[in-house]
């Protein structure tokens, strides 16, 4: 066979398998569903707390299993704003940057006597000015996010450094502790994972059910498509900076509360488990793709994997090579089923043209 | 579609909680769980310590020593392997902080759970853990190196410091020695210049001493109290064919020195025993879980081989001086540690 | 070609110069000729590195798991000095090289036929690499005694007065330049990342280019980390962490278009240079160590935000004169 008899050959079979058909059998319905990115998280979290479970009497325990999400809560309430970057095919790796400055700014307030409002409020306010700065890079001069957030990580840990030197804040006000460590009510709920549900509705309302969420899947599928649409490109994608600094700035309240104290090394690190988290959840680095359960369950996914390797005293050395299949792993089994699925689709397509044929 | 994920979603927490609530934990006679968790994993002074713990383990008997780290050093990373410590209701945490304020909510959240916390090598601030191992009081650390330095230098020039990161508590307690320690009129004529970062980098470590050697021409010595740094500046001394010229000390390993301590670049360095740190404290979280002391001031400790350690102010313990290697007896401790 | 040179490489020449001068107003020994030569030296890994990374970065992929190749193929060259003296110190090059390649091979098959995204595979390859090397290592170091003299030499001989990392950093840069404008893969790597359809259509294999390229990126990374581990006599766990970042930063700097399709291996060359004198000269000039890290910060985002300016005037003279 000639190599020109065999690239028509491949592109024949490209057509066939995109042509539409009856895809209301079934078979092919339940294919389609257990082929989904979330199904397939699903079973394994369920695996995760199976295997975990029969392995250590430590983990299926309520308060445990509560408890835990103190160490992840900041993490995945960062990766609800990043799903925005990332679908509009963008990326920023400065949120722990943010943080630290966000943080640092909470210390000097504090020494200069704000209450615990005024703090959460400086917190928030350093966020959402750090991801106008981000954002107005990447949106004004047109300059590529991971580029200037690359960038704006030094330069914002770098502020903190400059003025804090070696020193430490560690006087924050009575109350500020609730916020990272307190717990609802009377309950055995940590405040951060109730905040961290909350904010994972609410962008999910926004994600899945407005006219923002829709643009933003537009954006990540083509820009410049949705730019002649008339959707204000540049100014959502401002806008997913400004979140992702306010969020950032959330992120820096909680975990300042949490560790009661501020030193400009704070978070170093949380950039890449963030979009760790927002990758395995499904959402596709080029944009366009995902959703929030997804996003949602990976979370939940790696917070009891490193518990439940934690309680087994599995070494870190083991756990960073765990982590890193699972994320490779986790992409990889979709994309060979997508290839049965597409080859499944084939052999359905030859059958009905041999019926219409007759 | 995703009513059925939900749906699934919402059978298996309400499955798991339910199964949760039967589950108790009681198991009298297995031994105590004994967790030495250091600053990272994959260093040469921890892995020692480690080695100390099942030592001391071994000795005691009834103790089960584990190691623990988290593979960058961290706070949060420490954090999140206390939390599971408390989770699995491990009996002592002896830990090497990388942070000693970060730590303290969430060791007060252990202590409260029934675990005893102390900490050694870097310590935790008071209130967040019961005694405070220090390998030597922070005084004499900081104050011996500028003697070790002096004696080289034949206590003239000037001496840089090249320490880890700009956030390390230990360090930059000794740094603060150092400069106390060179106002005697003894040193009248060193001057302590400045203190570079080299974030525990090889490569940055060693930029930042050629980076001392080239900004003050006349350097007459390198202090670097840290394992990565001393011996990226003993490299950067190397190669820039400074041996004899810029003496260096600090804190470093045997085993890792042993090249630089043998071929002179550096004349003499100091350092504890990583063996007996791990060692004490497993004798101390042992002492303290079965009750034996309180950890109050004036408790005392058996401590096997060590002796007794006694608890001293602030819940501070001491275990000895720092030992200095040179030339004579480096080749006898690097095989140790 | 004039043209192309004109709109990326002198921005930055321009950028460096002024750099340099508000160093030289500080200290005046800086441009000393052993003094660019030390820095030269103390940049040629990070030049082999990002080309590699330009290439990747090219096709329209990135490649985070650099930093943790350095630190394994380093870790498992000075181990192998370590435990067979004996072995002649071509074969453990030879050796951390191949070991590099292997592992971009990893990446790259991963990559073209696993259908993964670049950043997930290298983002996980990274930490997977990272962790062996620790479980290769146990935890502990190769340190100055451990290796031969021989290996610690490596990086250090010198031809012409010129330390050997120097000329091998020079003969990458060569090879490497006349690889990507000569030599048919090499356009064809461009082809790729500037457009992939009309690549496919003209016959371009993409799986093809994406194991070459991951591979050799892998390759420079093997050698970057037998010259590392050597060159500071010692071989930590940690060799390198946060190091792809600066290889992106040296790309970006560089005029290398993150989407892909467009840059120079000059520009790279340039950019890292850029980064080198810049960390080599914020130990030297009188400045608190504090400011360090903010200081970096707002160098290479001013450089980028000149860069980027300068390059959108020049396509608006360039648009101009195509209308006229």
């Amino acid at each position: 066979m000639s190599k020109d008899e065999k690239n028509t050959i491949s592109s024949k079979s490209l057509v066939d398998s995109s042509r539409l058909v009856d895809e209301s059998g079934w078979r092919i319905r339940l294919v389609s569903m257990v082929t989904r990115w979330e199904f397939i998280l699903l079973i394994l979290l369920v695996m995760e707390v199976l295997i975990f479970s029969n392995l250590t009497p430590h983990f299926l325990n309520t308060f445990n299993l509560l408890n835990t999400t103190f160490t992840f809560s900041e993490k995945a309430i960062l990766a609800l704003p990043m799903i925005f970057i990332i679908l509009s095919g963008d990326i920023d790796i400065s949120v722990a940057g943010i943080m630290a400055l966000s943080s640092f700014a909470m210390g000097y307030a504090s020494t200069q006597g704000v209450g615990t409002t005024g703090l959460v409020f400086v917190g928030l306010g350093v966020g959402v000015l750090a991801g106008l700065f981000n954002g107005l890079l990447v949106t004004g001069l047109d300059m590529p996010a991971i580029a200037v957030t690359l960038a704006s990580m030094t330069l914002f840990r770098g502020i903190s450094q400059a003025v804090l030197e070696d020193q430490a804040y560690t006087k924050y006000p009575e109350g500020f502790g609730y916020f990272g460590q307190g717990y609802i009510g009377d309950s055995i709920v940590p405040f951060e994972l109730i905040l961290f549900l909350v904010l994972a509705v609410i962008m999910g309302f926004v994600l899945h059910k407005t006219t923002y969420g829709r643009k933003l899947y537009a954006i990540g599928n083509s820009s410049s498509a949705s730019k002649f649409s008339g959707i204000a490109v540049n100014r959502i994608r401002l806008f997913n900076f400004i979140l992702n600094g306010l969020f950032s700035g959330i992120a820096a309240v909680l975990l300042t509360s949490r560790i009661g104290s501020t030193r400009p090394n704070i978070a170093t690190g949380f950039e890449l488990e963030v979009i760790t988290l927002v990758v395995l959840g499904g959402v596709s680095i080029t944009g366009g793709k995902g959703n929030i359960f997804g996003v949602v369950l990976a979370i939940f996914l790696l917070g009891y994997l490193k518990f439940g390797m934690g309680l087994l005293n599995i070494s870190g050395k083991v756990m960073i090579i765990t982590t890193g299949a699972l994320l490779i792993i986790a992409v990889l089994i979709p994309a060979l089923m997508d290839t049965l699925k597409a080859r499944n689709k084939l052999k359905n397509q030859k059958n009905s043209e041999v019926i219409l044929q007759i | 579609m995703r009513k059925i994920l939900i749906l699934l979603l919402v059978l298996m927490i309400t499955a798991t909680f339910s199964f949760a609530a039967g589950q108790k934990e009681a198991d009298q006679d297995s031994p105590l769980k004994i967790v030495l968790l250091v600053k990272s994993l994959g260093n040469g002074f921890f892995e020692a310590v480690a080695d100390g713990g099942k030592e001391a383990a071994a000795e005691l008997g009834n103790v089960e020593s584990i190691y623990m780290g988290p593979s960058a050093s961290t706070a949060e990373g420490q954090i999140e392997i206390i939390e599971t410590l408390i989770a699995q209701q491990v009996d002592g945490i002896a830990i090497s902080a990388n942070d000693r304020d970060a730590l303290i909510p969430v060791t007060r959240k252990a202590m409260k759970a029934g675990i005893k916390v102390i900490s050694f090598d870097s310590g935790i601030n008071v209130g967040g853990r019961i005694v405070d191992l220090v390998p030597s009081v922070e005084e004499l650390i900081g104050r011996q190196q500028v003697q070790l330095i002096a004696e080289l230098t034949d206590y003239k020039g000037q001496i840089g410091i090249v320490s880890s990161t700009s956030q390390a508590t230990n360090q930059n307690a000794w740094i603060k020695w150092m400069y106390e320690e060179i106002k005697d009129p003894k040193y009248k004529d060193m001057e302590l210049v400045e203190v570079a970062y080299g974030d525990d980098a090889s490569d940055k470590s060693y930029r930042e001493a050629v980076g001392l050697m080239q900004k003050y021409p006349g350097l007459a010595g390198i202090i670097s109290p840290t394992t990565i740094g001393i011996l990226a500046s003993a490299k950067a001394i190397e190669d820039e064919g400074m041996e004899g010229k810029v003496q260096l000390t600090g804190l470093g390993l045997p085993s890792e020195m042993q090249h630089y301590i043998e071929n002179g670049t550096s004349g003499q360095m100091a350092l504890w025993n990583p063996i007996d740190l791990g060692y004490t404290s497993t004798f101390i979280l042992e002492a303290l879980i079965t009750g034996k002391v309180a950890g109050n001031e004036g408790d005392k400790i058996d401590a096997g081989r060590m002796g007794t350690i006694e608890i001293g102010k602030d819940g501070k313990a001491v275990m000895g001086t720092p030992f200095v290697f040179n030339k004579d007896n480096i080749a006898k401790f690097a095989v140790m540690f | 070609m004039r043209e192309f040179f004109k709109k990326r490489e002198t921005t930055l020449l321009i950028l460096i110069a002024v750099m340099l001068l508000l160093i030289v107003s500080q200290a005046p020994s800086f441009v000393s000729p052993e003094n660019i030569l030390r820095i030269i030296n103390d940049t040629s890994i990070l030049i082999m590195v990002s080309i590699g990374q330009f290439m990747v970065i090219l096709t329209g992929g990135i490649d985070l798991s650099v930093a943790s190749i350095i630190g394994f193929s380093g870790m498992a060259a000075s181990m192998m000095n370590q435990y067979f003296p004996e072995m002649p110190i071509v074969f453990i090059l030879f050796a951390g090289v191949g070991i590099g390649t292997v592992l971009g091979l990893f990446n790259g098959i991963l990559i073209a036929y696993g259908k993964v995204p670049p950043i997930i595979t290298t983002l996980g390859t990274m930490s997977i690499f990272r962790g062996f090397t620790f479980v290769l290592s146990k935890g502990q170091w190769v340190t100055a005694h451990e290796m031969t003299e021989s290996y610690m030499h490596i990086p250090h001989g010198t031809f012409l007065g010129v330390s050997s990392l120097i000329w091998v950093g020079v003969v990458v840069s060569l090879v490497m330049y006349y690889f990507m404008k000569y030599v048919k893969t090499g356009r064809e790597i461009y082809a790729i990342g500037g457009n992939k359809v009309a690549a496919l259509f003209v016959g371009v294999k993409e799986n093809k280019i994406n194991i070459i390229v991951y591979s050799l990126v892998g390759m420079l990374s093997g050698l970057a980390g037998v010259m590392w581990t050597a060159r500071y006599a010692a071989a930590v766990n940690e060799t390198a962490i946060g190091f792809e970042l600066f290889t992106v930063a040296a790309c970006v700097l560089g005029g290398v278009n993150i989407a892909g399709g467009s840059g120079g291996v000059a520009g790279v060359i340039l950019g890292a240079l850029f980064l080198g004198i810049l960390t080599n000269a914020l130990p030297v000039v009188h400045l608190s160590p504090f400011y360090q890290l903010g200081l970096q910060g707002v160098v290479i985002l001013g450089a980028m935000i000149v860069n980027s300016v300068s390059e959108k005037r020049n396509e608006k003279k360039l648009l101009n004169r195509r209308l006229q």
